[in-house]
């Protein structure tokens, strides 16, 4: 049989960061999805020309690494502007803004799939703006934006494990910190992964259920 | 009563609309024919403020269509639209496609919007496809929903563009019965269309549009067997050949 170290207060140790995981991650999903619609929409709205300073802004969300993002707004906040925040604060903004970049995009792309003929005809039975967009617009923007979205969810939660360097121990740390007293990296990393899986598959699965339900329309 | 005054319109520097004059009386129904690019689908969305103006003025039952202070939203309600295709909502059911307005835009209960949908569908024989999703419907059957949607606003006028021209032959005639049966009921109606015969039949009168301008109008036997103007008389030929 299998020997292990591993006791029941570690798995908790692993739990607890599983549970960090998780939280960061939901955080930074749900608050990012709000903001990623609010600036998805207004790019469509108001055109690429007058959109240009806040599609900059998300491109460089997008385009630098999240660690070195990490690591900049934290300097930035502590030492430029000297406001004292938690990591985790910190963690949560600067994932959230990144996933809003990155959900911002998709967004935009899954409004402009809606066709523009089926918003005159929404328009012309008399719907306001708001009302085209909440009951015609965002409900088919919904369905071609599922899939790309799933995957953003899923890879912000991996992604959530450069949180570390803002003194966040989340699961992934919470492992090495474990691989480093208990020498037993391998078995560690497999538990360490079953738990990124247990997370993730009830999202996949529930993706995969939306799109099932969705594609009878 | 449907005034249309001297209306220009250009997208960019396109000319579209160069200067028409069109009234259309309650309870008429006149057809619009004309060549590709002439301005006929324009036309129509300028008359329920989808499309803005250059110069000129259309006044629908006194109000103006452009102008600043009109309530767009309330004005057509009046004014019921079908386009050529991509009318459906593709999410929501048949029944969920009629109800919809009447429910956000008339602000009427759940039951009112159900009754008047059920009503509208089974008006346009839809009654047996309320619980479907319009992807199950065939062109045909949705553009019938779309009329239904649009009647359920219960519109003074109703435009139609081309309703025909996307859908297979066999199933253009379901449609036009439908638009004849409203024309019968003594609805107002604008109808777009290359169906020469359903123009002949339904309209009281017929305009023929040439290059943004309303080249000719008159009554549809005049318009088909004694047309005034020489490309009227070509475009006639043409569709009749
Ligand atoms: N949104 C738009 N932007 C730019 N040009 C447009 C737009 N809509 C129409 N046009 C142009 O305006 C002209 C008139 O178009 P319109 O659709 O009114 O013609 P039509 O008479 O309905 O033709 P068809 O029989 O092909 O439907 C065309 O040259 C068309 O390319
Ligand atoms: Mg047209």
């Amino acid at each position: 049989m299998f020997e292990t170290a591993l006791t029941s207060s570690d798995l908790l140790f692993l739990a607890q960061g599983a549970g960090m995981t998780l939280i960061v991650t939901a955080i930074a999903v749900i608050l990012g999805t709000i903001l990623g619609v609010v600036f998805g929409i207004f790019r469509f709205q108001v055109g690429p020309w007058w959109a240009a300073p806040v599609t900059f802004v998300l491109d460089i969300f997008r385009s630098i690494p999240l660690l070195i993002q990490l690591v900049l707004v934290n300097a930035f906040l502590g030492m430029v502007l000297r406001i004292s925040l938690s990591g985790f604060t910190v963690a949560c903004m600067v994932l959230t803004l990144y996933t809003s970049a990155y959900c911002a995009e998709i967004v935009r792309g899954a409004v402009e799939a809606v066709p523009n003929t089926t918003r005159r005809a929404a328009r012309s039975l008399g719907l306001t703006w708001r009302q085209d967009m909440s009951y015609i617009v965002l409900p088919l923007a919904t369905r071609v934006a599922l899939p790309s979205w799933i995957g953003l969810a899923l890879g912000v939660m991996k992604d959530s494990a450069l949180v570390y360097i803002v003194q966040v121990t989340e699961l992934l740390k919470s492992t090495q910190i474990l691989i480093t007293r208990l020498q037993e990296p391998l078995f560690l990393l497999l538990i360490c992964g079953a738990f990124y899986f247990i997370i993730s598959f009830p999202i996949a699965r529930f993706g995969g259920y939306l799109e099932k339900r969705w594609s009878n329309d | 009563m449907i005034e249309i005054e001297n209306v220009r319109k250009s997208f960019g520097s396109l000319e579209v609309l160069k200067g028409i004059d069109l009234t259309v009386n309650k309870g008429e129904v006149l057809t619009i024919i004309g060549g590709s690019g002439s301005g006929k689908s324009t036309l129509l969305t300028c008359i329920n403020g989808l499309e803005p103006i250059n110069s000129g003025r259309i006044v629908v039952d006194g109000t103006e269509v452009h102008a600043k202070s009109t309530d767009l939203n309330k004005l057509r309600r009046k004014l019921g639209i079908v386009f050529q295709q991509w009318n459906a909502f593709p999410h929501l059911t048949v029944l969920e496609n009629v109800m919809l307005a009447p429910r956000k835009v008339l602000g009427l209960s759940k039951a009112e919007a159900e009754a008047i949908a059920v009503k509208q569908l089974t008006h346009v024989g839809l009654a047996d496809k309320l619980g479907v999703y319009p992807s199950r419907l065939s062109g045909g059957q949705q553009q019938r929903m779309a009329i239904a949607r649009a009647l359920a606003m219960s519109p003074d006028y109703m435009l139609f563009d081309e309703v025909t021209s996307a859908l297979d032959p066999q199933l253009v005639g379901e449609v036009l019965d439908t638009l004849r049966m409203l024309a019968s009921e003594g609805m107002t109606m604008i109808c777009v269309t290359h169906e020469m015969k359903f123009a002949r039949e339904v309209s009281d009168r017929v305009a023929f549009f040439s290059k943004g301008v309303m080249a000719e109008i008159g009554v549809p036997q005049q318009i088909f067997e004694a047309p005034r103007n020489p490309e009227t008389a070509a475009f006639v030929k043409l569709t009749q050949a």
